[in-house]
């Protein structure tokens, strides 16, 4: 997983409340059985629209996504992350979202950052025209016009997103607390196991 | 004495591997349920890695997804091949993965196959107190019988099945109350629809919601389950309803069950984990049972519920700015007029079946108001989908199967079908389904389809008429 720390660079003013997963990427991209490509089927049902944002020449490429309440809600498809990741957004920014979005988010190295719907509606008029600038170290969003917006982040997901970490391979350093409760539960409910009869 | 806790707090506390100090804990997971469409990745992440599954015993896979609903074999009994060359290769992708790494595997052709959240309760796979995850968010669904059920990305499914356990941050606790009885025609379906409207699609989030209260105590086990498996619609990532009696006589003789003296030390525990009295909730939400009426969706999110009797609702009549943008944007989706009776809505698919409405007790929902009747001309596609093998096997036992096919619908084989677009059944552009399942979003049943969120009575009084229609005026 790419390490993620300071991201410049066009935000596509998107806004929209309530975006479920299958807006972000519809279930027919679903049938693959690898992570890369997906960007292609990415808000499809939206970009069929010649004038859609996505597809405008300022906006290809731009590595933020400014979006609205509850982004990525619905299903847990974790390839709504890695369609986003594929069109190039390394960055989301939200008043809220759905709490399996935003863990696949950070899994595949895109920052979630959460701001309040008033700096939400400031960024939406900076985007059309300028850059927007997200620094992950100093958790700030500023803008060329002196805006600057701090946003709060879990310290675990901080860390795993600057350092680009694999979370298995931490979680494998706790092999022996895991062992120890493994054997608790075989001694204590021993029912918990399945043994199908 | 120890400070009174819910049930969601019990069931953490006897899962916290480790601690951070932030607060972020190792949580064990008991139960690990996998299907075709969000495991191929974490099995070839495995792969790369060199890593096996730590606890194949704790994990079960069933593909559901992808399966087309009509028969899987010929006269001869022979497996017949999918058509979808994508959907054949995630299929047997699951098929390969499944033996590769040890893990119990239900083919596509078994009789327990089925919708992974209808398998998992059915198998008794799924237990009271223990936390379950799988690579769908409708895990939720799990929490009806008492379990810590939620769904969970792809590189979360890696990470279970490497080392059994999930970091997580303790969810915040949301109490929905449901008091009194439900009327005539009010089903669990009616009563989860009704929850959604009330607290929103993003009312839950960052909260398990434990639903209470003496409308949610009446439900049987089918109906608890259909209530928790749309937590998710309200946002929550997971729902809960403490076991008892009733929890307990649906799990016992299941195959995975525990037995014998094994048996009652479980029920004994999982009676222990029941919310304390003196328990608080971060939230509570007190909800009317009697208030609650037949439920209909008009627009593309889980909120937009009225009940059958109401109306399409004017966008200018929400408060919020963003939710007239929105519902305006839905109503043209919907094709759909402010002010319109939803009874006035015309009606040319219905699909009964998907994890939320697809066991015994709600095909027999749907058997009770078409037995006798035919569906409407105007209806041109009507399909039931049984959740699971067993309960094709139970309905048709029952002659439900012959009272579906007698009134014009079709009879299919178990799977998720036109939930969700993924496989041959789909709602084509521009039509509408009054639909069992659980989400109406732009697109969700096939591009351009139109969704009505309904119950499977109100799916099968649909049927029947050609347009949404209160059961009510089907009932005795």
């Amino acid at each position: 997983m790419a390490p993620i720390e300071k991201v410049e660079g066009r935000a596509i003013p998107f806004g929209l409340k309530n975006v479920d997963t299958d807006v972000i990427i519809p279930a027919k991209w679903l049938k693959t059985i690898s992570r890369e490509g997906l960007g292609k089927g990415a808000f499809e049902t939206l970009r069929a629209d010649p004038d859609n944002l996505f597809d405008q020449p300022e906006y290809r490429q731009a590595p933020i996504l400014i979006a609205g309440d509850n982004f990525g809600c619905g299903s847990s498809r974790e390839h709504a992350a890695w369609a986003l990741g594929d069109l190039g957004i390394r960055v989301v920014i939200a008043p809220s979202y759905s709490d399996i979005f935003s863990g696949n988010a950070v899994k595949n190295g895109i920052l979630p950052v959460v701001l309040p719907q008033a700096a939400i509606d400031r960024l939406m008029e900076v985007a059309a025209t300028d850059p927007i600038h997200v620094d992950l170290d100093t958790q700030t969003v500023t803008t060329p016009f002196q805006d600057r917006f701090s946003f709060d982040i879990d310290p675990f997901r901080k860390m795993c997103l600057l350092n680009g970490l694999d979370e298995i391979s931490l979680t494998e350093k706790s092999d022996a607390a895991i062992a120890a409760h493994e054997q608790k539960m075989a001694a204590t409910q021993p029912w918990l196991i399945p043994a199908k009869i | 004495m120890t400070r009174p806790r819910t049930l969601y707090e019990k069931i953490w506390d006897a899962h916290v591997v480790e601690q951070r100090p932030d607060g972020t804990c190792l949580i064990f997971i008991d139960r690990h349920l996998v299907h075709e469409v969000t495991s191929p990745q974490a099995f070839a992440g495995l792969r790369a890695s060199g890593r096996t599954v730590r606890r194949p015993d704790l994990t079960l896979a069933v593909p559901d997804h992808n399966l087309p609903t009509t028969a899987r074999k010929d006269a001869a009994g022979n497996r017949l091949p999918i058509a979808d060359l994508e959907s054949a290769a995630q299929l047997a992708a699951l098929e390969t993965n499944a033996p590769d790494f040890g893990i119990r595997y239900i083919d596509a052709v078994a009789a327990e196959q089925g919708i992974v959240h209808v398998v998992g309760p059915e198998q008794g796979f799924s237990l009271p107190g223990t936390t379950i995850v799988c690579g769908d968010s409708h895990t939720a669904c799990h929490g009806g019988i008492g379990a810590l059920a939620f769904g969970i990305g792809t590189s979360e499914v890696e990470h279970v099945l490497a080392t059994q356990t999930l970091l997580l941050q303790p969810a915040k606790t949301m109490e929905v109350r449901v008091e009194g009885e439900v009327g005539l025609g009010v089903t669990a379906k009616d009563i989860i629809l009704h929850i959604t409207g009330t607290i929103g699609a993003a009312g839950g989030t960052g909260h398990v919601i434990e639903y209470t209260g003496s409308a949610i105590r009446a439900l049987s086990v089918e109906g608890r389950l259909t209530v928790s498996n749309m937590a998710i619609e309200g946002g929550a990532r997971a729902g809960l309803i403490a076991a008892d009696a009733t929890t307990f006589a649906y799990l016992k003789g299941r195959p995975y069950a525990p037995k014998g003296a094994d048996w009652d030390a479980a029920v004994a525990y999982w009676t222990s984990l029941a919310t304390d009295p003196g328990a608080t909730y971060d939230r509570t939400v007190v909800i009317d049972a009697a208030e609650i009426a037949p439920s209909v969706t008009w627009g593309t999110s889980p909120e937009d519920v009225v009940p059958i009797t109401g109306i399409v609702p004017d966008p200018d009549s929400f408060a919020d700015p963003s939710k007239q943008a929105a519902a305006a944007k839905s109503l043209a989706y919907m094709g759909l007029e402010p002010g319109i009776r939803m009874q006035d809505v015309v009606i040319e698919n219905i699909f009964i079946g998907s994890c939320t409405n697809s066991r015994i007790e709600d095909l027999r929902a749907a058997a009770a108001v078409l037995k006798g009747r035919r569906k409407a001309d105007n209806v041109k596609w009507a399909i039931v989908v049984p959740g699971s093998g067993l309960v094709k096997a139970q309905a048709e036992a029952e002659g439900l199967d012959r009272i579906f096919t007698d009134a014009g619908l079709e009879w299919r084989e178990p799977g998720c079908s036109a939930c969700l677009g993924m496989n041959p059944d789909k709602v084509p552009a521009g039509e509408r389904c009054a639909s069992t399942s659980n989400r109406n979003f732009v697109g969700r049943q096939g591009p351009g389809s139109r969704t009505h969120l309904v119950s499977p009575a109100m799916a099968a009084a649909a049927a029947v008429t050609g347009r949404l229609t209160d059961v009510r005026d089907l009932m005795e």
